[in-house]
């Protein structure tokens, strides 16, 4: 079952005033339950907006969105509810820490939920346990933690809620290679743990070719395409003019299969091109042996 | 070529929290930066690349050793005015260094501070917008620029102070790849047309590839100091301190770990390109031309 379902969703901001401007334009989506999203698009092509709609922080102009089936804003005491249910994580959410410990500022979001203390209390150690924070950082200030630590306990703060939805603003903007793969690791033993639904917002292709079964493409504020992730990157080229940069991997085997050569284009992780070029290999000297024999 | 910063043995530590034993940062560190150089600084979160960045115009002083900006001594007070003159600093959040709400005045803002008289103010302005290709958005808000468009206007406000040598501390970690393109192509030009020295502080392994030379940083050590070929082609070692590869020294990394003999200093598409063809080519897979390449062929016969 789609547990985001979109029909002709538009957005527009400032109306009627001289800034008046198209964010989103007929967006008809169907993501299903426990899917593994990247949703790209350059700057002002719509994503966040997207987004931003998908826990009712915007209200659309037009067009409905349904969350598991419920319309959201057919009756709006429920967009509470709603927002429970979709978790989002800002771009540098480690810029919205307050708390005075690490351990209260994850509880916040539980706790305003309404949960029991003991409840609220297994819910922070779940949520830190996935992102890696461990117990001696729980009663410290989170001003007292690094960058990356920091960016950790934000997302604990979001993952205590038990969303059926999670959805990351660029959660690896800033960071090091290291930091980088620690996060989408993290994000993705927590997708494979719990089965849920992640939406993963980025500007790299090549962090998406690692994590996405499926990927959103934004363009000009509407949906260029959402499909499995080899079938976005057979359309590299399209992308490449959008302005979003496509893995140097992809762009020298599809330089490779032009020459003429017998691979295919459509390879996006170095994993893969590895692999592939070494069954080349063998084919040729199982047809080589052949022959010489 | 001529040194224009020397780091002679520089150390620098920091305290969490009083009574606290001080962190160090790096101790007996010796860079040199040579003019007209375009460096970039790789090293991962906490590896003192960025508290390095900031003893090149005496934002920090350091606790040992001595840093030299073009023969100046950053320690002397006295030389501050002249050293910050030098070495323009651009950092990683346009927001946070645009001062004013007309993108011009914004690149005035460091000349009317020096005192520079309105007639030679207006030329640089305009020589400094024009350089980083946002002349006709000189009379808009910054605010309502991208991102990309906001971190040339923060570069064009230091190219107006006429600096020997731009640092930049992670210009780009905040924009998307178009506006991290603009940024790095108005880097390159700066320096191949004027000759600013550049220091670059990046995450992005692309950005580091199209520089003349790597410096990288781990622990407070420098660990790796050579042209990009030869930093990526130490492909073991850069993972090992949590850095990464360009995708194509990666590939060729690959296949050299199952024992092919390849070039190990490949860097562009064009070079790992043409590594495989060799390699393939030994292995006896000749391309094959498909039909409509056949079909070309033909036509441009026909004609």
């Amino acid at each position: 079952m789609a547990v985001i379902k979109t029909e002709h969703l538009n957005h527009v901001y400032s109306e009627g005033t001289p800034f008046v401007k198209m964010a989103i334009q007929d967006v008809n989506l169907s993501i299903e339950e426990g899917d593994m999203v990247g949703v790209i698009g350059h700057t002002g092509s719509g994503k966040s907006t997207l987004i931003q709609h998908l826990n009712g922080l915007l209200k659309p102009t037009s067009g409905k969105i349904y969350i598991d089936g419920q319309d959201m804003w057919a009756d709006s005491t429920n967009i509470r509810d709603i927002r429970f249910k979709v978790g989002l994580v800002f771009q540098y959410p480690e810029y919205q820490l307050f708390e005075e410990t690490v351990y209260k500022d994850i509880a916040f979001g539980p706790k305003n939920m309404g949960l029991s203390e003991e409840e609220v209390d297994r819910r922070v150690y779940e949520a830190a346990s996935f992102v890696n924070v461990t117990k001696d950082m729980m009663q410290k200030s989170p001003f007292e933690l690094s960058g990356g630590q920091k960016r950790r306990v934000a997302i604990a703060g979001v993952l205590a809620m038990r969303p059926k939805v999670l959805i990351l603003d660029e959660p690896t903007a800033g960071l090091d290679p290291k930091g980088r793969d620690r996060i989408l690791g993290q994000i993705q033993e927590y997708q494979k743990d719990q089965k849920n639904t992640v939406l993963i917002v980025s500007h790299s292709m090549e962090d998406v070719a690692k994590f996405a079964k499926k990927v959103l493409v934004m363009n000009q504020s509407k949906v260029f395409m959402y499909d499995d992730t080899e079938k976005v990157f057979a359309h590299a080229k399209e992308i490449e003019q959008m302005g979003l940069a496509v893995p140097q991997v992809t762009k020298i085997f599809m330089r490779l299969a032009e020459m003429g050569y017998p691979v295919n284009p459509h390879t996006y992780t170095i994993q893969a091109a590895k692999r592939q070029v070494l069954d080349l290999f063998e084919k040729q000297e199982i047809k080589g042996g052949k022959h010489h024999a | 070529m001529n040194d224009f910063i020397e780091a002679q043995g520089i150390s620098f530590s920091y305290h969490v929290e009083e009574g606290q034993a001080p962190v160090n940062v790096f101790e007996n560190l010796n860079v040199t930066i040579h003019q007209g150089e375009l460096t970039a600084v790789l090293g991962h979160n906490g590896s003192g690349k960025s508290t390095f960045a900031k003893h090149l115009n005496a934002i920090l002083l350091p606790s040992g050793g001595k840093v030299y900006v073009d023969g100046m001594d950053t320690a002397n007070e006295d030389n501050l005015y002249d050293i910050r003159q030098k070495v323009g600093m651009v950092f990683q959040n346009p927001d946070n260094q645009i001062v004013a709400t007309v993108v011009e005045e914004d690149v005035a803002f460091g000349l009317e501070n020096i005192g520079v008289p309105p007639k030679e103010m207006r030329e640089r302005v305009d020589r400094a917008l024009m350089d980083v290709g946002i002349y006709e958005y000189k009379r808009h808000a910054p605010h309502r620029l991208s991102g990309g468009q906001k971190q040339r206007v923060a570069i064009a406000g230091i190219i107006a102070m006429r600096p020997k040598c731009i640092v930049l501390d992670e210009p780009t970690a905040m924009l998307d790849p178009r506006g991290r393109k603009e940024v790095m192509e108005t880097i390159q030009k700066l320096n191949r047309e004027y000759g600013i020295t550049i220091v670059l502080i990046t995450h992005y392994m692309d950005e580091a590839a199209q520089c003349d030379r790597i410096i990288v940083m781990d622990s407070g050590k420098v660990i790796l100091d050579d042209t990009p070929k030869k930093v990526f082609s130490h492909v073991r070692e850069l993972k090992k301190v949590g850095l990464d590869v360009p995708q194509t020294s990666e590939l060729i990394y690959e296949f050299l770990k199952e024992g092919y003999n390849l070039p190990t200093d490949v860097l562009t598409e064009d070079e790992c390109i043409k590594a495989l063809t060799t390699l393939f080519r030994r292995k006896g897979i000749k391309p094959v031309k498909t039909d409509a390449q056949e079909e070309l062929e033909q036509q441009v016969k026909e004609i």
